[in-house]
């Protein structure tokens, strides 16, 4: 156990490196002067080539990609050329709109595909099993973007229910969130339902139905409990779908979180801001898949790893 | 064919697919109007039927109309979608081969840097190297390219470590059959199967990922009648004229939809595992 904890925390930091170097390579190779955007139009070129030493890009890259690399692990992430203060800090202004919806998000697909996918296991066959299957497809057919601004014209435009996009208060949350959660609530309902159908056919089923328990007993307490082990891997790789889905909704509501703020840092190229959110994300996203892969072998104790 | 009639997924999944490829591939003849030629005089006309005249699906906020504009868009999307799942499958399988049948230093290097692209969210990575490369249609492939051929390396690989100690390739070796020939005759038929689901499923992320990004403006630039590119034109006119995105959206759900019906489809069938 020891050993595989070393291990996957080894290759998690071999992975972090590797994710460093990579954001590194692709931010530097972007053409564009970051220098001319920041000054004024018609600056002298001695003042361009001036502000590019001063921010360290005329160095050779591998000096570059040191001086990179020991300000990250101080936390130091450079200067945002569009805010002019802490990429750092900018970024994280930010995290917690893209946590509120993600979260959100999260708990929508747990609470509508678990229930979904455990209707259609239970009554395999039925006009529920087909109704939560068309349900499941079109969820991961619809494209979020599309979803999303259709959602705006029947409960923004039309009915005028709910805001059609910004930051605010409970009922800007609904629509942004029901568009993010679209995609990972088919696809948890579909999983739900094989995962459990699998483990319904085994012998300990049969068992605890002939020794009188209930079937509601049967399926949530033997069953369902044990159908939420290959569910668990599902939804934490689902956190990196989500960050990335939070890109396109945030920018369809105006939600003021990091996927939007990426998009915006692109058209102005604001590297630090750009290789800040990408080195972050996927940070979350490692992290997340070592917890579920230690959280694994607690809750299956028959994995165990040399 | 009987047990393709046991997979209604498939055919039907493969009846949308063919209609929107059709439909597409025919776009000149299916409609005289032009795609990019705007009418202001025409502007947010609505679709037939609907108090519209001449243009079935309405026309846009520069008066070009939305039919013509949908087909040519599907000739683009379908043709960047197809490139890009047929340059990953290339390359993934090739890059999955060589890990697995040369092993060592470079299956664990491709190994980890498969991890490290899987650390990324698809659309930021894709985000991060539009931006540097540019938005040309070659760009794009290659973006939607390089996120998809991970799948096919790691299937590939896998296939390639399993069949490798089977015993008709042993016999196969010890009959003096060589690398080219084992890989040819014995380890790509084996693997044909998985990598086709991967492909036709995969087939439905490019086309949302490219409009997605198209939709972000950072794909196809207008005036391309790009179905992303159409659905953010749309975006301002939702309150008087909602045709505008739905139209392109529908066409998108349309193409998903079928790429994903038959991936699940080819799944059930080529999958002993998984049939019931």
């Amino acid at each position: 156990m020891r050993a595989y904890l070393l291990r996957r925390l080894w290759q998690s930091a071999v992975t972090l490196v590797g994710v460093s170097i990579l954001v590194f390579v692709i931010l530097r190779v972007i053409p564009g002067d970051p220098a001319k955007m920041l000054l004024p139009e018609g600056a002298p070129p001695s003042a361009v080539e001036a502000l590019n030493r001063h921010l360290g890009l005329r160095e050779p890259l591998w000096v570059q990609y040191a001086i990179f690399l020991r300000s990250v692990v101080r936390g130091d992430f450079g200067q945002s050329f569009q805010y002019r203060s802490p990429a750092l800090r900018v970024v994280v202004e930010r995290v917690p709109a893209t946590i509120q919806l993600t979260l959100a998000a999260m708990a929508l697909t747990v609470l509508a595909g678990v229930p979904l996918g455990i209707v259609a296991a239970v009554r395999q066959r039925s006009a529920w099993d087909y109704a939560s299957t068309v349900v499941a497809v079109l969820g991961q057919s619809l494209p979020n973007f599309w979803l999303g601004i259709m959602l705006v014209l029947l409960f923004g435009v039309t009915l005028r229910w709910l805001p059609t996009s910004g930051f605010g208060g409970w009922l800007s949350l609904v629509l942004p969130s029901v568009t993010l959660a679209a995609f990972p609530t088919a696809l948890v309902a579909r999983l739900t339902r094989s995962s459990l159908l699998e483990i319904l056919g085994q012998e300990y089923i049969r068992t605890g139905r002939a020794k009188g328990l209930g079937e509601p007993r049967v399926v949530l307490r033997h069953a369902l409990r044990n159908a939420m082990i290959p569910l668990l891997t599902v939804l934490g790789l689902q956190i990196g779908t989500l960050l990335g889905g939070a890109v396109i909704t945030e920018s369809i509501f105006a939600w003021p979180g990091m996927g939007k703020l990426v998009v915006d840092a692109i058209f102005f190229r604001d590297f630090p801001v750009v290789q800040t959110i990408l080195i972050l994300s996927a940070t979350i996203f490692v992290v997340i898949n070592l917890v579920v892969d230690l959280l694994y072998t607690v809750l299956d104790p028959r994995i165990r790893y040399g | 064919m009987t047990r393709l009639a046991r997979h209604p997924m498939i055919l039907l999944g493969g009846l949308i697919l063919a209609v929107v490829v059709i439909a597409s591939a025919a776009a000149p003849w299916l409609t005289s109007a032009d795609p990019l030629k705007p009418s202001f005089a025409r502007r947010l006309t609505p679709p037939q039927g609907l108090g519209g005249a001449a243009h079935p699906l309405g026309t846009d906020n520069l008066g070009r109309d939305i039919l013509a504009r949908v087909l040519h868009g599907g000739r683009l999307s379908l043709v960047l979608a197809a490139s890009a799942v047929a340059l990953a499958a290339g390359v993934g399988v090739l890059v999955g081969l060589a890990a697995g049948l040369i092993g060592g230093r470079l299956d664990d290097l491709v190994m980890r840097l498969a991890d490290v692209q899987l650390a990324f969210p698809v659309i930021m990575l894709a985000i991060a190297i539009v931006a540097v490369v540019g938005t040309s249609a070659t760009a794009l492939v290659g973006v939607l390219a390089l996120s998809g051929w991970v799948l096919y390396a790691r299937t590939v690989r896998a296939a390639v470590l399993t069949i490798r100690e089977t015993d008709y390739v042993e016999a196969a070796r010890t009959l003096g059959a060589g690398n080219v020939r084992l890989i040819a005759r014995h380890i790509l038929p084996n693997t044909l199967a998985p990598i086709l689901v991967l492909a036709s499923s995969q087939f439905a992320t490019m086309v949302l990922l490219e409009s997605g990004l198209s939709f972000l403006g950072l794909g196809l630039q207008p005036p391309q009648p790009s179905w992303g590119l159409m659905l953010a034109e749309g975006r301002d006119y939702l309150s008087n004229a909602w045709w505008l995105a739905t139209v392109p959206g529908l066409a998108i759900s349309l193409v998903v939809l079928g790429a994903n019906l038959l991936g699940d489809g080819l799944r059930d069938l080529l999958d002993p595992r998984l049939r019931q």
